[in-house]
């Protein structure tokens, strides 16, 4: 755009008329092979987002430094994956995808600036990002206030809902309950010990798992238990486990504290060949650091595993092994990071526009049949359709499949009966 | 709650849980002898000292998967191998920091707060760019693993054993260089009058470097041991240093005896309530009771006797 145009748009009755222009020469001078099926940009965007007739802009806004860096890295990569197959297979509307990456830093205010700078100043048409509830909390207003469109990744404790947000992760019943009823009937499990660490989404997991192990499984919660953020001594739980025998160890501790309790539980002598333990919060990522010799025998409730033996996987590994190294490893929020870009492009294809507004109500009933868990659909409530599986962790830290629900489960971010 | 148990399985869990108090003084006492001598000794508050440890974990990491690719008949002695070089390259980047950092900052105690807080988010970033922001998994050999079998019901960790034998060794080297050596009576001098200690010959800006390199050092072995309990991340470091400084600061700051002592109740005050409460609590009380003693006696439990 030359500078006499730019100047014109700051006119709002010269900037339609000049808009209309600008789209002229897309529609008539240039030789584009398939120049019929691309639509005008003042058609698809009627909002003033980054989208020329030519690339659209999305922004990814992750930690890739901090704390969280840790887990937040797999996400960047899949959707830098995601967004480069897309560009091959022609973008979205015609348009290549053009990413902004920002860097959250572990640090949940500079997430919330960060993300106000891409709708902003960059006027990005959609955001793939958040990795915690904090900083999905941090970034919600911001979303909201300035209209933009956010594809969160990870699992997460429900409770909430915006038309702003498309939840590609699982909420907690979607994540947990399925898990607990294969763990009751296949190992007979009456009784539960809880441990997690002391933040937001274990206790609501938690709270979820001990309604449903006491109302629906009629079986009993042995102990409950929470540890700091980043705590490395477990011996005190352990013998308390010890003590009280349950039959299934259920777990939602994560980060640093992850590596430290599974060291611990193995350098004890309890066995999880012998002891089952389900844990919501250990991937292939996390085995990465805790060592499957550590870990080998547990359960995981994920709805995606690396060695999950589908036509849609066998093509993702690879092309994602060979962008980011081959023995980098995909955990189940690393392959939810995936899904965001897709989603975002089906979905658009479906509204016929990047607007926000129509991608929100065009949401629901997406379906993207290509994903590496096998098919997912979008819900009313903005969250996904998917199964929910167990695995279990076996030496070179990948899962085997050992169960998957027959059906898609239903995103049920607002459960009643277990608030 | 412990109507339902019998008589033998509250013994055997008794021991163990005596155990898991004693494990927990190791580990403490490890972490905070490095921090001991140099915040203890020379007055630095070394905020970069959970990621001098770090460095002593990677050390590990890499010398474990030396072994692994060229020399893996030799893997189940790795371990010593790796602990003596966590300590040389932590100690050596401890000197360097000295020279270029710390020595500038001696008048300025509280200045080195703020600048080995900047050193601390400078390594972090740079492990995270060298080995990348994931956490590594430290292969451990077969013998560390698991846990010796006492009787039906109690159960020893080995790598609790190991990293309590150690600590003593580790204690003992320190106690006898602090205490024994000429060197140490050098670092002492130079403590408590650097200027005095100058004029009769003493080479203060050697000792200085080379007590920060031992408390650096020390680190670097506390980091490789604790890979077998904990994980090795760029942020990793993060996970002691509160801790390390608690047990430092309540035993009184330039007293050995101090550190070990506050480790000691410190570490069974945890467990023992960790074991009737939860985790979060006990960690609250801890602090709490902690800080209450602080109140009452700001010197910490042991202090030196100084002429004010």
């Amino acid at each position: 755009m030359s500078d006499e145009i730019k100047r014109g748009l700051q006119s709002p009755f010269r900037r339609k008329l000049l808009m209309g222009m600008a789209a002229l020469p897309a529609i008539t001078m240039l030789p584009r092979p398939s120049f019929a099926d691309v639509p005008a940009t003042s058609a698809i965007n009627t909002t003033g987002l980054a989208v020329t007739d030519t690339e659209v802009t999305c922004g990814i806004l992750h930690s890739a430094t901090g704390t969280m860096a840790i887990s937040e890295t797999g996400s960047i990569e899949a959707e830098k994956l995601a967004i480069a197959q897309i560009n091959e297979a022609g973008g979205i509307l015609g348009r290549k995808i053009k990413f902004i990456q920002e860097d959250g830093a572990s640090d949940w205010p500079t997430f919330a600036e960060k993300a106000k700078k891409l709708l902003v100043n960059d006027k990005v048409a959609a955001i793939m990002g958040c990795w915690t509830s904090a900083s999905r909390k941090a970034v919600l207003p911001v979303v909201e206030q300035y209209n933009g469109m956010l594809y969160y990744p990870t699992f997460y404790e429900g409770l909430e809902q915006s038309k702003n947000v498309i939840y590609t992760g699982q909420e907690a019943t979607q994540q947990i309950l399925a898990g607990l009823n294969w763990i009751a009937k296949e190992k007979g499990a009456k009784s539960f010990f809880f441990i997690g660490s002391d933040y937001i989404w274990p206790r609501t997991s938690n709270k979820i798992a001990r309604k449903h192990v006491e109302n629906v499984l009629k079986g009993k919660v042995v102990g409950e238990e929470y540890y700091p953020l980043g705590n490395t001594q477990f011996n005190s739980v352990i013998n308390k486990i010890k003590l009280t025998k349950p039959d299934v160890i259920f777990t939602d501790v994560v980060g640093g504290s992850n590596v430290a309790f599974y060291k611990q539980l193995k350098a004890a002598g309890i066995d999880l060949s012998k002891q089952a333990l389900l844990t919501i919060s250990v991937t292939e990522d996390e085995i990465d650091g805790i060592g499957g010799e550590n870990i080998a025998g547990a359960y995981a409730c994920m709805k995606y595993f690396e060695s999950l033996d589908n036509p849609n996987n066998k093509a993702f590994v690879p092309a994602f092994q060979k962008m980011w190294g081959a023995k980098t490893v995909i955990g189940d929020v690393t392959q939810a990071a995936y899904l965001g870009p897709w989603l975002w492009k089906l979905t658009a294809e479906k509204a016929g526009s990047f607007d926000v507004d129509k991608i929100a109500a065009a949401s629901p009933g997406v379906e993207f049949k290509g994903a590496p868990e096998g098919y997912v659909r979008i819900h009313e409530n903005h969250h996904l359709w998917s199964k929910t599986r167990v695995g279990k962790a076996k030496l070179d830290g990948q899962f085997e499949l050992i169960y998957e629900t027959a059906d898609l489960v239903e995103p049920d971010p607002f459960p009643k009966g277990y608030q | 709650m412990f109507g339902d148990y019998s008589i033998g399985d509250l013994g055997s869990i008794f021991v163990m849980q005596g155990f898991a108090g004693l494990i927990l003084f190791s580990v403490y006492v490890l972490m905070a002898l490095g921090l001991a001598i140099i915040f203890g000794q020379m007055g630095v508050i070394n905020m970069a000292h959970g990621e001098f440890m770090i460095l002593g974990a990677y050390v590990t990491w890499m010398t474990s998967n030396f072994f692994q690719a060229y020399l893996p008949g030799l893997f189940a002695g790795y371990f010593f191998l790796a602990m003596i070089l966590a300590f040389l390259a932590s100690g050596a980047l401890g000197m360097l920091v000295e020279w270029v950092l710390i020595r500038h900052l001696y008048k300025r105690p509280l200045d080195t707060l703020l600048a080995t807080w900047g050193l601390s988010l400078i390594l972090q970033q740079a492990f995270r760019s060298v080995f990348g922001a994931r956490e590594v998994g430290v292969e451990l050999p077969q013998w560390m693993l698991g846990s010796l079998h006492v009787t039906d019901s109690i159960e020893v960790p080995i790598n609790g054993v190991f990293v309590m034998c150690l600590t003593f060794l580790i204690t003992l080297c320190v106690a006898y260089v602090m205490y024994k050596s000429r060197w140490g009576r050098q670092v002492r001098a130079v403590v408590q009058n650097r200027i005095m200690a100058g004029a009769v010959g003493i080479n203060t800006e050697k000792v200085d470097r080379y007590t920060f390199g031992l408390g650096c050092g020390i680190a670097g072995i506390a980091g490789s041991a604790f890979t077998m309990i904990g994980s090795t991340g760029p942020t990793s470091g993060q996970l002691y240093i509160v801790d390390t400084f608690l047990v430092v600061v309540f035993g009184g700051a330039a007293s050995l005896v101090g550190t070990i002592a506050s480790a000691f109740s410190i570490s069974q005050t945890q467990s023992t309530l960790e074991f009737f409460m939860s985790g979060s609590m006990a960690k609250v009380l801890t602090l709490l009771a902690v800080v209450g003693i602080l109140m009452l006696r700001p010197q910490g439990l042991f202090a030196l006797k100084v002429r004010k």
